[in-house]
């Protein structure tokens, strides 16, 4: 794994005084991002909080390369700017994707699912906030059971997509999992996946206190319990061989997981959230470490 | 400017924003509380650089107070959020109300 000292040694790639809400994850998952992959990289980004808090025209925070582009289009115009990279022979180039849960769970699953089917060649990330959260946190396809956001004021009813697993069935080189509490671990998976060619997919949890309710200073933490509790679980699939992170390793045996209460007590969105909604995200949690888990017996 | 007729056909113009410290302006002014380090506690870990998401927090290795450097924090665009006081191991840095800092100014 790479060392803290190596991460904080590379130039910085998110200039400051951005646009970002004061303790925003987004903007340090992307440092992180474009900390792992260098200077030579090419960004799309479609409407999502990093589309704002990059900065007003003419000025930008992000020091590489950025298509802006539309909400749906993070996937197509990728695979068209790594399309035009081949045709004039720039192959160390490195096109990264950058689009929110939103974006890419819902209105963007087509043109994933498109990209990754032709396995066209860049670094998908999903950061995930669980929430339209540029637009005032609505509900997305990826909000967690029980989840207050403005369209779900008693909690959300339901179970998210599981969009790396969506990737996972796409028969891709590269799928994993990652939280911006873990820098050490998401610079590893991205550098992993820079190395190979084509579709690489990479779930990022980013915690937002806006959306989520919590104190700003408590992100690193709320995002470390996310694992801690098992509620999001850490793997990568090199290959389709699933297997999971040594972060989450032990979290497999139930006992060692610590109470999902403590990742909770801290969001304002899930203060005052009915037992059984609760009791209903505790069970989802299971049953994807059920499928994780079983999944990765599976050898090709 | 396009070289053959083709390149001209696909000419699309557009406005570029160039990278540039304060996209966003002074973002220092958003902040209700300070992140004050204790100099004698820190161990120079680094950790709130790490985490810092501005990032608006270096190392100044040539300052001669310690054999590592000294921790400085640009006020100008730290927005206060407290990550790098809650994530310090040495707890060496406190949140301090901006107000405090109004009155020492009077
Ligand atoms: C076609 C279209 N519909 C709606 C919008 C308005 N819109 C812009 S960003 C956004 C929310 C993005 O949510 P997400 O992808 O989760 O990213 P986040 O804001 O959470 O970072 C919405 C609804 C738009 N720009 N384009
Ligand atoms: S985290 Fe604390 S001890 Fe470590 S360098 Fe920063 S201020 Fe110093
Ligand atoms: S308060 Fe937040 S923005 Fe300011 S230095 Fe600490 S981590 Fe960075």
């Amino acid at each position: 794994m790479v060392t803290t000292k190596e991460i904080l040694s590379s130039p910085e790639p998110i200039l400051p005084g951005h646009a970002a809400c004061a303790g925003c994850s987004s903007s340090l998952g992307l440092r992180y991002a474009l900390k792992a992959l260098g200077e030579n990289v090419i960004m799309t980004i479609p409407a999502c909080c990093t589309s704002v808090w990059q900065g007003p025209y003419p000025k930008s925070a992000i020091t590489v390369p950025v298509l802006n582009i539309a909400f749906a289009a993070a996937a197509s115009s990728a695979s068209g700017v790594s399309a035009a990279l081949e045709a004039k022979g720039k192959t160390d180039t490195t096109v990264l994707a950058w689009a929110g849960d939103g974006g890419s769970v819902d209105i963007g699953l087509a043109t994933i699912s498109g990209a990754a089917e032709r396995n066209d060649n860049m670094i998908y990330v999903t950061y995930s906030n669980e929430s339209y959260s540029n637009t005032g946190v609505q509900k997305s396809g990826a909000t967690p059971p029980g989840a207050r956001t403005t369209t779900t004021p008693f909690g959300r009813i339901g179970s998210p997509k599981n969009i790396a697993l969506i990737m996972w069935t796409h028969h891709l080189p590269y799928v994993a999992t990652a939280c911006t509490s873990y820098p050490r671990d998401f610079i590893g998976k991205l550098r992993k996946a820079q190395q190979m060619k084509g579709f690489k997919f990479i779930y990022l949890l980013a915690p937002c206190a806006v959306g989520w309710r919590f104190p700003a200073e408590k992100t690193i933490e709320v995002g470390k319990l996310a694992v801690e509790t098992g509620a999001h679980i850490l793997w990568e699939a090199v290959d389709g061989d699933i297997e999971l992170s040594p972060l989450s390793k032990k979290y497999r045996d139930p006992a060692k997981r610590k109470p999902l209460e403590e990742y909770l007590k801290y969001q304002g969105r899930y203060k005052g959230i009915s037992k059984e909604l609760v009791e209903a995200y505790q069970k989802y949690i299971d049953y994807q470490w059920s499928i994780i888990t079983s999944l990765a017996d599976i050898k090709k | 400017m396009p070289k053959t007729k083709e390149e001209d056909e696909f000419r699309v113009e557009t406005w570029i924003s160039l990278p540039s410290k304060g996209s966003a302006g002074n973002t220092g002014l958003w902040r209700t509380f300070r992140p004050v380090i204790n100099h004698d506690k820190c161990t120079r870990c680094e950790i709130c650089i790490l985490y810092c998401p501005e990032p608006c927090i270096t190392i100044d290795t040539e300052d001669p107070s310690h054999k590592k450097g000294k921790i400085i924090i640009d006020y100008d665009f730290c927005k206060g959020c407290g990550i790098c006081a809650n994530e310090c191991p040495q707890k060496c840095i406190a949140m301090v109300k901006e107000t405090e800092f109004v009155k020492e100014d009077e």
